[in-house]
């Protein structure tokens, strides 16, 4: 972890306080769910009539639809009227001091490395940044600026940049897309919002702003990238530390667009609360995450660390539309204890000579649910598509449990798709091997699973890499004996 | 350096294997431990790492003056206890030197020496591999994986230059093995003999003890030590097979 990452993940709060929700700080919607709710959110982000009217339509939609039952997961209903849907930051609600947060919270921040005073912050203790981070943020912004590239929180692009908005917005995952979709779409907080103008390679990872964003954003973050003709984006999403959080339910949306020849880089790094060992708590992790490769040439590639969450439920994919465009997805779910995850991608190919790759690896520990969900759809038009699909799956114990359900739909006998797929226990033979070699259990453990994992995690960036190899490492503790 | 007295083992499934072995090792000795198929050899090397899957029923291992049935696999090992595998396992995505730097540590960790950084850990391989005529190609693999077998045993003994234990125990590391890795082997055990270090070295064959000279020779058989003796055990054994242990058991 650089220093330079600390910095601007500090300067998260202080964006906050001089950002563009001061003046609503003292606000609160009452709880409940109708057109009002969604009126007075829109009210509150002083939005334009249009999009008071998308959200609206957004809402609409959701009253007449039903969660989702088809993936693999035990829900707990949900009273969605019991909720608030927008509040203030509550800083004064949280722990006063250090001395008042869960230890085992602490010891976990403590194993990652995070210094004392990041800790703090991920706890939910309202810390004066110490970091002149005015000056950090104005840097940054001054540099990407100069290249034409817009970034910034999702509220002020619709202020700023309300054609480019309201060009992309729903144009990946309309309102009416799916449950969790139209909810977000309907009562959306705040989040990201990138443009990347035309044969501009941008010049660093847009992880720092995000995280600046990511703590704001809460319960129903909104996403939106889009890179334009010829343009290269990485883009980072997430915390490596888990997040205290009061919010049970994230349902979050995030859309990119990738144009002609544009290239779009997508990592996650998910550790939010899971729950304790007994499935109490945890969050629910509902997102709707796809990508269009517009443009001919195009390419998206997603990849995705799960460890937190006591319920996943996460498709990343790609529309292939543009002749020979190119999805990629790389992902590592685990689940320990109760933890149940549903995750995988949709591979839709339209365009000719499009091509997709999917690696997935699940690993189920304790008493964990761990399913991959993938469909892959080559439409007719999409001469000469070809997909490589391989999903692994590593048990740990003898309660747990993995699950891999493919779904193949070809319309185009030019098409090669090809579906790999093992599951396997983790081999006392190895672990003895590693045992006998001086490492720990833990240790042993740890760079096993690492090893199984490595084709998605060096697809990560360097800096993120290290921090998924130790969360994967935590995520894991206690389930070997 | 390592006592056994009286040691009973049995499997799982309550298949006595290990009746009541008696055997002494000193430091600087290295001794071989010879037997037909089933007489136990295997049983015995994985009861001293501490393998699971065996219960101990009677008698005791001292190593050192400890009570080494009661540390775990990983604490013999960083003990210094060594075992060289019949069948190296494969991590696979795990790189080989990664495998033996956290492994090294581990071991350094535990005599309180300092870790090395990557640096200082690459010139001890560099200056390892070259005593053993090893070439460097192992190196940046997955633990194992796709190795052939001969690769799988120069690896074995290339983590034990490395980790420098004071037990090492080789299990049939000599099967299966051409000349020249032989010579390896060979040339590996040779090179850590020391006063300070011992060696069991479990082989089928006597091929191994021409290139590595044993201080003592046993033979095992149903469970038992059932003789001793200085090397010419070995070339009796190669020239009569293992059929006369019959008669002496």
């Amino acid at each position: 972890m650089t220093t330079d990452t600390l910095d601007v993940r500090s300067l998260a709060n202080q964006a906050y306080k001089y950002g563009f929700v001061t003046d609503i700080e003292a606000d609160e919607a009452p709880p409940g769910l109708d057109e009002s709710t969604v009126a007075f959110i829109s009210a509150k982000k002083g939005e334009p009539e249009w999009l008071l009217e998308w959200r609206l339509k957004a809402f609409r939609a959701w009253l007449k639809m039903t969660p989702p039952d088809w993936a693999k997961l035990k829900i707990a209903p949900i009273d969605y009227q019991a909720s608030t849907y927008y509040s203030a930051p509550k800083k004064k609600d949280g722990p006063k001091s250090l001395d008042e947060v869960d230890p085992e919270l602490l010891a976990t921040y403590e194993k990652l490395g995070i210094p004392l005073g990041e800790r703090a912050r991920l706890a939910g203790i309202a810390v004066d940044a110490v970091f002149d981070s005015v000056s950090v943020a104005t840097t940054f912004r001054a540099q990407l600026a100069e290249l034409g590239i817009i970034f910034c929180s999702f509220g002020e692009a619709v202020r700023e940049h309300p054609d480019l908005v309201r060009q992309y917005l729903g144009s990946v995952v309309p309102q009416g897309d799916n449950f969790f979709a139209a909810l977000n779409s309907a009562v959306f907080s705040d989040g990201s919002f990138a443009y990347i103008p035309p044969g501009v390679h941008c010049p660093m990872e847009l992880s720092t702003y995000f995280r600046i964003n990511a703590a704001n954003s809460g319960q129903f973050e909104r996403t939106l990238l889009i890179a334009d003709k010829g343009a290269r984006v990485s883009y980072l999403e997430g915390c490596t530390a888990p997040q205290r959080d009061e919010n049970q339910l994230h349902a979050a949306v995030v859309e990119l667009v990738a144009l002609e020849d544009a290239n779009i880089k997508y990592s996650t790094v998910q550790n939010w609360y899971p729950g304790d060992a007994e499935g109490r708590g945890g969050i629910y992790n509902f997102v709707t995450k796809r990508g269009a490769c517009r443009g001919a040439n195009s390419k998206i590639s997603w990849t995705q660390v799960e460890t937190g969450s006591a319920i996943t439920w996460k498709y990343p994919s790609c529309i292939l539309e543009g002749d020979n465009s190119i999805g990629e997805f790389y992902s590592v779910a685990i689940t320990n204890n109760l933890q149940q995850a549903d995750t995988g991608t949709k591979m839709i190919h339209l365009g000719r000579n499009t091509s997709s790759t999917i690696i997935s690896k699940g690993i189920s520990a304790g008493r964990g649910q761990n399913t991959y969900r993938g469909l892959v759809k080559i439409m007719p038009k999409a001469q000469g598509a070809r997909n490589y699909t391989q999903c692994d799956s590593l048990l740990i114990g003898d309660k747990c449990g993995a699950h891999t359900v493919p779904y193949i739909e070809v319309r185009n006998p030019s098409a090669r798709v090809e579906h790999e797929a093992t599951t396997s226990k983790i081999s006392e033979d190895q672990m003895f091997y590693c045992l006998q070699r001086g490492l720990t259990s833990e240790d042993a453990l740890s760079l096993i699973v690492n090893g199984f994992c490595k084709e998605v995690l060096k697809e990560l960036p360097m800096e993120f890499a290290v921090e998924a190899q130790k969360l994967l490492a935590v995520s894991l503790e206690g389930s070997v004996g | 350096m390592l006592e056994i007295k009286n040691l009973h083992a049995r499997l799982k499934d309550g298949r006595e294997i290990l009746k009541g072995i008696d055997l002494t090792v000193n430091a600087g000795e290295v001794h071989a431990i010879m037997g037909p198929n089933g007489s136990g050899k295997s049983t015995l090397a994985g009861v001293l790492a501490g393998r699971d899957g065996y219960e101990i029923t009677e008698g005791s291992v001292t190593y050192q003056g400890k009570d080494l049935l009661d540390l775990s696999a990983d604490e013999r090992a960083r003990e210094g206890v060594f075992l060289a595998f019949q069948y190296p396992v494969e991590i696979p995505g795990v790189n080989n030197m990664y495998f033996l730097r956290a492994a090294l540590n581990a071991v350094r960790r535990q005599r309180g020496e300092p870790e090395l950084d990557a640096g200082q850990f690459l010139k001890a391989v560099r200056a390892k591999l070259k005593l053993l005529d090893i070439g460097e190609d192992l190196l940046q693999r997955a633990v194992n994986v796709g190795f052939s077998g001969g690769e799988k045993k120069r690896n074995e003994i290339f983590q034990m230059a490395m980790l420098e234990p004071k037990l090492a125990i080789l299990d049939e590391t000599d099967s299966g093995l051409d000349i020249d890795a032989l010579r390896v082997v060979a040339h590996g055990v040779n090179n850590m003999r020391s006063p300070e270090r011992a060696a069991v070295m479990i082989t089928h064959y006597q091929r191994l003890l021409d290139y590595v000279e044993p201080d003592v020779v046993h033979v095992l058989s149903h469970g038992r030590i059932v003789r001793s003796g200085d090397k010419s055990l070995a070339a009796e054994l190669e020239c009569k097979g293992y059929a006369f242990l019959d008669d002496v058991a």
